[in-house]
């Protein structure tokens, strides 16, 4: 990774679309069909290879514990389809476990309800 | 902590990293007009200090910009933020803020789906905006809740005169709140619940008549 600017932020202009189309390798859809929500959490499994890419990295060194695809989104500030695509790459490679939300379009379900509001009535 | 060859370190600061037990996440969308009070709510209630996303988006310019007779395409940014409230060990809570106007419904695809409900945040001096927002979220089958923000300097009406003018229907609930208090905020958020638990409730006992 070549080292940022002394502020800390990535040294390429920040949302320039070719920018994002290198990052993703001109992909603009996860490689293969994996469900990925804004809230899905993901979870880093092993160590980074060497010659990972450096978005991948980040994503495995951030991931060390449960974050969803928005929060990688925002401390990466890559839009969520990019992140998707990259999150998509580590599943396929075996790298992260993705834990899926709890969908409500389902069914709606009681249990769920109350726990929501239990934690709620904790803040 | 930092793997071996991390120099740059992105991520969350420790004191915002969720439980390794988290097994799975929820959200709610907070809708509304520009400075509505979307990020004060999600601000109030989050553990987190908000974190905006960005998405983008290249369309055609039809119905955006009015180039008669000009086919363009634009890049449309728009930055979304939310907050995290941790429910219990295993459960998370996420609150997204996004724009009402319809030239923002692209976001909401992603968005909604899943989605437990959302909150339509008001304000009364611009009622106007929230129009479009009501029959959208109607269309898509999102339940939702319209809360008031109640700005020290807007006039004060009542609600009942409020449902009346936006042509809300009586089972929605609509409630009074300060987006700048936490325990308001909160309030807000478990009516949206106590309205889904009754539409659950609604639902099995149909179920249960069949």
């Amino acid at each position: 990774m070549s080292p940022p600017a002394g502020d800390g932020r990535p040294d390429w202009e920040e949302g320039a679309p070719e920018r994002l189309y290198v990052v993703t390798a001109g992909r603009d859809r996860p490689s293969r069909r994996v469900p990925l929500d804004l809230v899905t959490l993901v979870v880093s499994q092993g160590v980074p290879e060497p010659g990972m890419n450096p978005e991948h990295l980040a994503i495995l060194r951030m991931c060390a514990g449960p974050l969803s695809i928005a929060e990688i989104s925002a401390y990466l500030s890559l839009p969520c389809s990019t992140v998707t695509v990259l999150v998509a790459d580590l599943v396929d490679g075996g790298h992260v476990e993705v834990r899926a939300p709890v969908s409500a379009t389902a069914r709606p379900d009681v249990t769920l309800l109350e726990a929501v509001m239990d934690g709620l009535a904790r803040i | 902590m930092g793997l071996p060859g991390s120099d740059v370190r992105v991520g969350p600061a420790e004191r915002d990293t969720l439980p390794a037990s988290t097994a799975a996440a929820v959200k709610i969308v907070v809708v509304g007009g520009f400075g509505v009070g979307k990020t004060t709510l999600v601000r109030a209630v989050s553990e987190i200090r908000p974190l905006t996303t960005e998405e983008t988006m290249t369309e055609a310019s039809v119905g955006v910009d009015d180039v008669a007779g000009v086919e363009t395409k634009t890049q449309t940014t728009v930055a979304m933020d939310f907050g995290r409230i941790s429910l219990n060990e295993e459960l998370v809570l996420y609150l997204f803020g996004t724009p009402g106007q319809e030239r923002f419904w692209f976001l909401w695809k992603g968005l909604f789906e899943g989605a437990l409900g959302a909150v339509v945040l008001i304000d009364t001096r611009r009622l106007e905006v929230s129009f479009d927002v009501l029959g959208r979220l109607e269309d898509e089958g999102v339940p939702f809740i319209v809360a008031v923000n109640c700005f020290p300097d807007a006039p004060r009406h009542p609600l009942a005169d409020i449902r009346s003018a936006l042509d809300l229907p009586d089972p929605v609930p609509i409630v009074e709140c300060d987006a700048r208090d936490r325990a308001s905020s909160r309030d807000t958020l478990m009516a949206l619940m106590r309205y889904l638990y009754t539409l659950t409730a609604a639902t099995t006992a149909a179920t249960q008549e069949r």
